[in-house]
């Protein structure tokens, strides 16, 4: 007896489980039952698992039956006539949907010529293996699986015309691409996902050889005349949102310019771009500090009667200024109600970004760099013909990697970008790489994608000859801008008096312990001390009772409660998070009591 | 002592001297003991060099490069021992009982040669009446176990049924018959059912034969003579036989050595058995750190682990206690007895942000107001 799961608890019991599978199965292209329902027969645990639930990954495969597939080429007639529809095929009973676990009982052809009487599928093109994205790789079976995994990972993270209506979204941290193109070298993917009307990337010439060093490590040159035209360009979009809130007591947020009695009014300064609403004038350049929606809040706590009484209208300010390190030009502001009824002020920040050393551009195989240089027009390389390349790629990223699709590709635009013509690149169903060659010998070319070039400084020829052609290159949204941080002095923690943490608050860079025990080895005891200066403070120590004393600015002196005036009391250099253990220790009820000695 | 190099006795050690007398030449031998004191003065650490610290980093770092690459030795007719990074730790840690106990039994002349070591190893290999039984019959009745023995095994492990008969009646309480190939063992009293199934299990585990603890035996040829290698340690009763080579059969088992032999031998095991781990691993830690380390671990008379138990918890200062693991544990007790800290170490003088005194922060020297 074979055990039947539905959807994953146990509904009964069948004679013989194979035979049961192959009968839903039956039924299912039938149309008796529903097709969104999968078998599974599993044999070595003796059970039967039918799923219908929602949420499964399920992919397409053509019906066979006797080594036949079911899909005829009346079926593809009908098709291009617009006769029959996908769900038409399904219902037929000639394509059906397999979920992970289903096709474990099958045996799919990876093609036609495959087909042998044990089959059970036929795939209806081999890209339909992999999703979205990772169909977008051209040249994809010429690549190590993991790249093909990377690839795919970098292009959801690259830049490219996002949506239509950029101008009028008030989107959360987006970037939009200048000039955004087509590529050269394509899969059908683009075409059914109509990347068109969304591209992510520019076709660029690119040479695969060094430059001064500059490029090693994966990091990649760029030409600055290229960058001048357009290259890489593109537009960071920041909203501020701000919300008048109500308050108990009929009190609420006003947007306005803030008075200068208002508690924590900034500077004159930084309120010069607010018209008379009190929110920033569009094409407004702003900078680190500058308000941009002026707004001020009724006081914290109400209960704190002299404030309530004495003045009754002192408000607080509580304006949205820019970040540290951030800059740009107000976009867009829209004034409006939400739900609540709240008036709301959305302003957007645009910033132009160009692309600087430290950019992260990757092509689609998975071969990303950060820019490494920016070198003028003038100075880069050429070929015998004149082209400068845009992007200068070093050749020690490719033999480890094995990303022979990055050099397919690269040939492959070269021929599509002087024939004019697009160059399909589908994974499994590709162009040959021996007709690229063939073709761009005939384009009067070498056949393996090298030219002769020149050093742009010298005007010498070089020795070894260049692989130069075009690809498809993205910008990746990890832009230095976003990420560059230094800190010499800044802000600090309230309660341990040590720098804050982190790029958003300023923050220190921590020395930690490891990073101390270097110092400590190498037995540099007065650096070690210098460094962790950070929160030093001189505390009075009374020495009788060995507590921390009060400093008395008025008599310059200072003074210890417990044991009076004439107690002994000597100032101590400490750090301040041992104050603060120190205080912790009271607070506890323990005694920590400091015995004073002379250190020389 | 040569007369030329009376001079350098105090600045050199013994061995060094030796070494000198034997090597150098004669007429360079004045020349040679100067360029000895020159060599071995620069090769001493200097005063305030933080030895403990470059230590923890040598292996620390080295430490990092062995958690990625484990070595698996498949099919190797070696018994599995553990090596690496675990192995690393357990000896460190001081652990009282280590995961895989190992034997080298080293044999006294003419049974190294390779006759008879076979029986020899077997000799030593723990058997229970569970490892040569073929049969178990529990007769409820008459409150009763007759188990059949393997004749076979018996024979090759030289066992005699009485053998089997006077191991099973001493530890056990019940009464013991053999017969042929058969032992019964019957319960002295009336008792219940429960009883007859624990004499059962008890019997089992009955040692007839060999040394507690050794589990597993092993003869291998090593440079033309053959040695015991067994899984499972017991040193003091191996070297109680009369064929094994008292001094050079050890164990991996430190803290067996360390009861054995003293806190001396202890020490150098640590040194070997880490050592053996780095050599394996084919890293590249200098011997003296690994000096350093045994040395903390044994200084205090007993094997103490690298650990909050162990050397961690015989350091002075409270707040460099307190700082490893554990740190409310011995503040309390610190209260509660009213411990006084006097600031003489490291971490401690980091905490409060006052020169460490180690490296340049060593020398008290203040300079003269005049």
């Amino acid at each position: 007896m074979v055990d039947v799961y539905l959807n994953g608890l146990y509904f009964g019991e069948v004679q013989n489980g194979e035979a049961f599978a192959k009968q839903v199965r039956e039924e299912r292209r039938k149309g008796v039952l529903s097709q969104n329902v999968n078998v599974y027969y599993n044999h070595e645990m003796n059970q039967v698992l039918i799923e219908s639930d929602k949420g499964r990954v399920r992919r397409p495969l053509i019906i066979v039956r006797d080594g036949m597939a079911l899909l005829t080429d009346k079926h593809i007639k009908q098709l291009q006539k617009n006769e029959i529809t996908w769900t038409d095929m399904i219902k037929q009973g000639v394509i059906e949907l397999l979920d992970a676990a289903e096709e474990e009982n099958m045996l799919v052809a990876f093609d036609e010529k495959e087909l042998t009487p044990e089959h059970t599928h036929l795939e209806i093109t081999p890209l339909t293996m992999l999703g979205l994205v990772t169909a977008l790789v051209p040249y994809g079976n010429y690549t190590q699986g993991a790249r093909l995994s990377i690839g795919a990972k970098n292009q959801k993270q690259s830049i490219g015309f996002y949506a239509a209506n950029f101008p009028v979204r008030m989107d959360m941290d987006v970037n939009l691409l200048h000039y955004p193109q087509s590529p050269i070298v394509r899969t059908i993917a683009h075409d059914l996902s109509e990347f068109d009307k969304h591209p992510a990337g520019q076709n660029v010439i690119v040479a695969i050889m060094s430059y001064k060093g500059y490029n090693i490590e994966d990091a990649i040159i760029l030409n600055k005349g290229s960058l001048d035209r357009g290259l890489g360009r593109s537009t960071y979009f920041r909203p501020v949102i701000v919300e008048e809130l109500r308050y108990s007591g009929g009190l609420m947020d006003k947007v306005s310019i803030p008075d200068k009695e208002v508690k924590g009014y900034k500077s004159e300064k930084d309120y010069r771009l607010l018209e008379n609403d009190g929110v920033v004038f569009v094409e407004a350049k702003v900078k680190e500090e500058d308000v941009v929606i002026g707004k001020v809040s009724p006081p914290r706590f109400l209960s704190s009667l002299e404030e309530y009484s004495l003045a009754s209208n002192i408000k607080r300010e509580s304006s949205v200024s820019l970040k540290h390190g951030e800059e740009g030009i107000i976009d867009f502001v829209l004034i409006s109600e939400n739900e609540e009824g709240n008036k709301t002020v959305q302003v957007r920040i645009r910033d132009q970004r160009i692309p600087e050393i430290g950019d992260k551009f990757v092509s689609r195989h998975g071969q990303k760099g950060v820019v490494g240089l920016i070198v003028p027009e003038q100075d880069m390389p050429f070929t015998a013909s004149g082209i400068i390349p845009d992007i200068i790629f070093s050749p020690h990223s490719i033999p480890s990697r094995m990303t022979v699709s990055h050099l397919l590709e690269s040939i492959g635009a070269k021929v599509g970008a002087i024939s004019g013509r697009y160059v399909d690149a589908t994974i499994f169903d590709c162009e040959p790489e021996e007709k690229i060659r063939k073709e761009l010998l005939e384009l009067g070319f070498a056949e393996n994608g090298t030219e002769t070039m020149y050093d742009g400084l010298t005007g010498r020829r070089m020795q070894a000859r260049i692989f130069v052609g075009n690809m498809y290159y993205l910008k990746l949204k990890h832009m230095v801008a976003n990420k560059i941080h230094s800190r010499a002095r800044g802000p600090i923690q309230l309660l341990t008096r040590q720098p804050t943490e982190g790029r958003a608050k300023e923050g220190g860079l921590r020395l930690g312990e490891m990073e101390k025990d270097t110092f400590v080895a190498h037995g540099s005891a007065l650096l070690l001390k210098e460094r962790f200066d950070s929160d030093k403070t001189v505390v009075p120590v009374c020495e009788e009772c060995g507590v921390i004393a009060i400093y008395d600015a008025f008599k310059e002196k200072s003074t210890c409660p417990t044991c009076g005036e004439t107690a002994e009391i000597n100032d101590v250099e400490m750090s301040y998070a041992f104050k603060l253990i120190l205080d912790e220790f009271k607070s506890l009820g323990v005694y920590p009591r400091l015995k004073l000695v002379n250190k020389y | 002592m040569k007369e030329e190099i009376k001079e350098y006795e105090e600045k050199l050690n013994a061995y060094l001297i030796k070494e000198l007398l034997e090597n150098a030449p004669q007429s360079k031998l004045k020349k040679a003991a100067k360029k000895t004191v020159e060599e071995y003065e620069s090769a001493k650490v200097d005063p305030g060099e933080a030895v403990g610290l470059i230590c923890a980093e040598s292996i620390g770092e080295q430490g990092t490069q062995m958690t990625l690459d484990t070595f698996h030795f498949a099919g190797v007719a070696e018994m599995n021992v553990t090596m690496g990074l675990p192995r690393l730790i357990e000896i460190l840690d001081g652990r009282k009982e280590i995961t895989t106990p190992m034997m080298e039994i080293f044999l006294k002349h003419p049974y190294s040669t390779g006759k008879n070591v076979k029986e020899l190893a077997m000799e030593l290999k723990q058997t229970t009446i569970g490892d040569i039984a073929k049969e178990y019959s529990l007769n409820i009745a008459d409150m009763k176990i007759q188990i059949i023995l393997n004749e076979q095994k018996m024979k090759n492990l030289k066992i005699t049924i009485s053998q089997v008969g006077k191991a099973a009646e001493k530890l056990t309480k019940a009464k013991i018959t053999t017969e042929n190939n058969m032992i019964e063992a019957k319960l002295k009293d009336n008792q219940d059912l429960s009883a007859l199934y624990a004499l059962k299990e008890n019997i089992h585990d009955v040692p007839v034969k060999g040394i507690k603890g050794i589990r597993q035996v092993l003869t291998v040829e090593r440079n033309g003579e053959f040695l015991i290698i067994t899984a499972g340690s017991n040193l003091k009763k191996v070297l109680e036989l009369e064929f094994v080579d008292t001094e050079r059969t050890t164990t991996n088992d430190i803290y067996e050595i360390s009861k054995t032999f003293g806190i001396e031998a202890a020490r150098q095991a640590i040194i070997n058995e880490v050592m053996r781990v780095v050599e394996a691993q084919g890293l590249n830690i200098d011997i003296r750190h690994i000096l350093l380390v045994a040395d903390t671990m044994t200084v205090s008379g007993e094997v103490k682990g690298i650990t909050r138990y162990g050397v961690v918890s015989e350091k002075s200062s409270v707040l460099a206690r307190a700082s490893f693991e554990t740190p409310l544990k011995h503040l309390i007790n610190a209260t509660l007895v009213g411990e006084i800290d006097s600031l003489n170490s490291v971490v401690e003088n980091v905490m409060l942000n006052q020169l460490i005194p180690v490296g340049t922060g060593l020398p008290k020297l203040k300079v003269k107001n005049d």
